[in-house]
């Protein structure tokens, strides 16, 4: 197995496979038209190309250049890695034959690189694999997460004829200018939308503020103070972080529904913060410990009081931890879904979630839906890329909810 | 002179910093148990009795007042009905104040009149009875001017129907309706599927994200982020969007399948045995793979490094490092994701909700929750449900806390 000659054409072969089926994947989406990876071929012409690669070492450009430019050429013919639709224009197939060619040849080249023709050592073999499955992985994670975030994103702004047509077209058409956002501008306009976008906000803003006003103290607490129960309170807390919402959600709907909670902004903001509570106390309770006692017992000998040491010095000091549970509670509260959905039922109350979840019936055109999606999904995405190193540490120190 | 001898027992101080820091945990203590321990302590109480939808509004007397007839026929008249068809209600009494300048005329049993206070007892009133008082009265003036006035003073009744939340009466009903029959093992195993083949395959895929950005390049942060978009996307947004991506009709996944020549019908990825089942699988492992990514990699990279160089230096190739160096680091942060996470699917209700509604052989222990509390509108049934989800969470998180008391920083 570990000889130049049998590694790199199965290496190179499995290679051609995965690029014939990217850039068919991406041509299709991108044109709408019909291209299809084929993998029997794919398979040989990597072969060949692996063998080729390790025959000629990179001083000997041309013949690796030559066959990478025949392995593009030959999907012109119907006997390439990718077989190109008739009705494809000739500008579409001419990128597909270019993309295939230019992509084998610098991504082989990079995975085969300085691999000899026969015995291999375990390392040169090893690195290679590595260097395979890094490239596949790449493009294995960008694609499932890049595709269904354009997809959110394309089909907000498209028809549902043009999308019933032809489902593989994930161009958009940008010459409609402002019409393009039409689905938007009725959203707001006829189905109340600034209104959700108004009340998910402020609800997810005082949600923060409760959760740091009660967890801030308690954290402290359970982080500086010794007392009995101490260990057991902590456990309790990770406890209850467990429990799972549905659980909870039917009590609380019986005793909202009896006190005429129910159906008003009111419950929900006493709701969303007891969930988010055991979180920031946990998240803010560990922070708290790292934090040296040295600054805090010299603001108590120089006789500031217990909470003024709080407020005074703790609290300067843990920002970025503050940052990091506020940035991850919000995120909690702003994609909140089911207790919105169990206790809202007036549409003038409704949070952005409850009111996307509203868009999802026959009678509405899909394209209303994912513009509801994509108006969820934005404040929360433009919040975490702004401030990712915040939000990326209130995750690790959040714990695994979700 | 002070003695060297440590104090012992709980001094002055230490009372006074535990009274402060229960003062302090005072509110979180408070709000947790009324939103979290109270109604974890009321499911069990609920999945004792047969309650459904229909008795949240408990069976009360309804009166409506008016004033009718003209001249010498003037009456003021009570119409009491019961609102439930079947329950009764027990000491029901209606009592009302007729205003100045209505005289009243005779006043027939059950009623009797004290100066201007009514009061009449009707004792119980069974489901479905209707009672009518009509008391006639003089009015000194325009009677129109008075029908505003005696009807503005509200009546009150008093009764009450037996309230199945509150009564002592308990029963195994729920619990024998929720084991009976096929259909539980069937929810349980389509629990077990989900929860299993989610959890591990998010592990196994955050691990491959980890391994892939475990390394400094230009634009890492970038892609660091851009692989966490499932995970902080709203659950509503993606689960859309994969509904709309994998629809049979409009949706491109099938579009491009037909294309490649994979399939040549449409398939039907969220409506079929056991593809859906799969397919929802499949979606929890892609909305949480960020997660277990990010752990692994924040542990990844507190790995001492000098290890790995002494290593370099004794010729282990890529892989030995990879199993012997890197798995024996990481195996206590994948122990204890492994854990949580299995919890967390255990108890996922959104995604399979929004995706599917449960259909389709996707039903999970939390989705039938919901489904027989409200579409079989009994809450009764859908609390044992809840309590059976919370005897497996109990018999978790047992196991949970041996673990992690071994894995500081979780």
């Amino acid at each position: 197995m570990r000889k130049g000659f049998i590694t790199s054409p199965v290496l190179g072969a499995l290679w051609l496979v995965i690029i014939a089926s990217t850039v068919a994947v991406t041509m299709s989406f991108a044109t709408g038209a019909a291209f299809r990876p084929q993998v029997g071929l794919s398979l040989i012409w990597g072969a060949v190309a692996g063998l080729t690669y390790v025959a000629f070492p990179a001083r000997h450009a041309p013949a690796r250049l030559a066959i990478s430019v025949l392995l593009g050429l030959s999907c012109l013919s119907g006997l390439g890695p990718v077989l190109i639709g008739l009705d494809t224009t000739l500008q579409a197939s001419l990128i597909t034959v270019i993309a295939v060619a230019v992509v084998m040849h610098l991504s082989l080249a990079e995975i085969l690189k300085e691999l000899p023709f026969t015995e291999l050592t375990r390392h040169e073999f090893e690195e290679a694999v590595i260097r395979f499955c890094t490239g596949f992985g790449y493009i294995f994670f960008t694609a499932i997460v890049v595709i269904p975030f354009y997809v959110m994103v394309m089909t907000s702004l498209k028809s549902q004829q043009a999308l019933l047509q032809n489902p593989l077209d994930f161009s958009v058409d940008l010459s409609q200018g402002t019409a393009l956002l039409r689905s938007y501008t009725e959203l707001f306009r006829d189905f109340n939308f600034g209104t959700y976008l108004w009340t998910s906000f402020y609800v997810s803003v005082l949600t923060v503020f409760i959760t740091l006003l009660f967890s801030v103290p308690g954290a402290y607490a359970v982080a500086r103070f010794r007392f009995k129960g101490q260990k057991a309170f902590s456990r309790s807390i990770l406890l209850i972080y467990m429990v799972p919402m549905i659980v909870l959600a039917l009590p609380i709907y019986i005793a909202f529904s009896l006190t005429g909670l129910r159906n008003s902004i009111l419950g929900i903001v006493m709701i969303y913060p007891v969930t988010t509570i055991p979180v920031a106390l946990y998240m803010l309770q560990g922070y708290f410990r790292g934090l040296p006692t040295e600054v805090e017992e010299a603001g108590l000998m120089d006789g500031l009081s217990r909470l003024a040491v709080i407020w005074k010095i703790t609290l300067p000091l843990s920002l970025p931890a503050l940052a990091s549970v506020s940035l991850y509670v919000f995120m909690i509260a702003w994609n909140e879904f089911l207790l919105a959905f169990m206790l809202l039922d007036d549409p003038s109350k409704f949070t952005l979630t409850r009111g996307v979840t509203m868009l999802n019936s026959s009678e509405i055109p899909r394209q209303h839906l994912m513009a509801g999606a994509v108006i969820a999904t934005l404040p929360i995405m433009a919040l975490f890329l702004g401030l990712e190193r915040f939000m990326t540490k209130g995750l690790t120190a959040g714990s695994v909810k979700g | 002179m002070t003695s060297a001898t440590p104090p012992t027992g709980t001094g002055a101080l230490a009372k006074r910093e535990a009274r402060l820091a229960w003062t302090l945990l005072a509110p979180t203590v408070i709000s947790v148990s009324l939103v979290v321990i109270l109604p974890l302590l009321a499911i069990f109480w609920i999945s004792f009795k047969p309650f459904t939808l229909s008795d949240l509004r408990p069976p009360a007397p309804v009166v409506r007042e008016s004033l009718r007839g003209s001249g010498d026929d003037l009456r003021i008249e009570y119409r009491l009905r019961n609102s439930s068809q079947e329950i009764a209600i027990d000491g029901v009494t209606l009592s009302d104040v007729l205003p100045d300048g209505v005289v009243a005329g005779d006043v027939a049993a059950p009623c009797v009149l004290d100066g201007q206070d009514l009061f009449c007892d009707f004792g119980t009133l069974e489901g479905g009875q209707r009672e009518r008082i009509r008391i006639p009265v003089d009015v000194d003036g325009d009677p129109d001017a008075f029908e505003d006035v005696v009807e503005a003073s509200e009546p009150r009744v008093t009764g009450s129907g037996p309230n199945v939340l509150t009564n002592f009466e308990f029963s195994l009903d729920n619990y024998a309706r929720v084991f009976d029959g096929a259909e539980f093992w069937g929810v349980l195993w389509v629990t077990l599927f989900y929860t299993v083949f989610g959890t591990i395959g998010a592990l196994v895929m955050g691990l491959f994200a980890a391994l892939l950005l475990n390394k400094s390049f230009k634009g890492q942060g970038f892609i660091r982020g851009l692989y966490l978009f499932p995970y902080v996307a709203p659950v509503i947004a993606v689960a859309f969007t994969w509904v709309t991506l994998f629809d049979p009709f409009s949706g491109s996944a099938n579009a491009l399948l037909i294309q490649m020549g994979l399939t040549s019908a449409p398939i039907n990825f969220f409506g079929e045995r056991p593809l859906a089942l799969i397919m929802v699988t499949v979606f929890e492992i892609w909305r949480y793979f960020p997660l277990s990514f990010l752990f692994i990699l924040a542990r990844m990279q507190s790995i001492d490094s000098s290890m790995y160089e002494a290593a370099d230096m004794d010729g282990a190739s890529p892989f030995q490092k990879f199993w012997l160096l890197s798995i024996p680091q990481l195996l206590g942060i994948l122990s204890v994701l492994f854990l949580l996470r299995f919890i967390w699917t255990f108890n996922k209700f959104d995604d399979i909700f929004l995706l599917t509604g449960g259909n389709a052989g996707t039903r999970t222990l939390t989705v039938n929750v919901y489904e027989q509390a409200f579409a079989i509108s009994n809450i009764g049934a859908g609390a044992a449900v809840a309590v059976v989800i919370l005897l497996c969470l109990i018999a978790f998180s047992f196991v949970f806390f041996r673990f992690i008391s071994r894995e500081e920083g979780l």
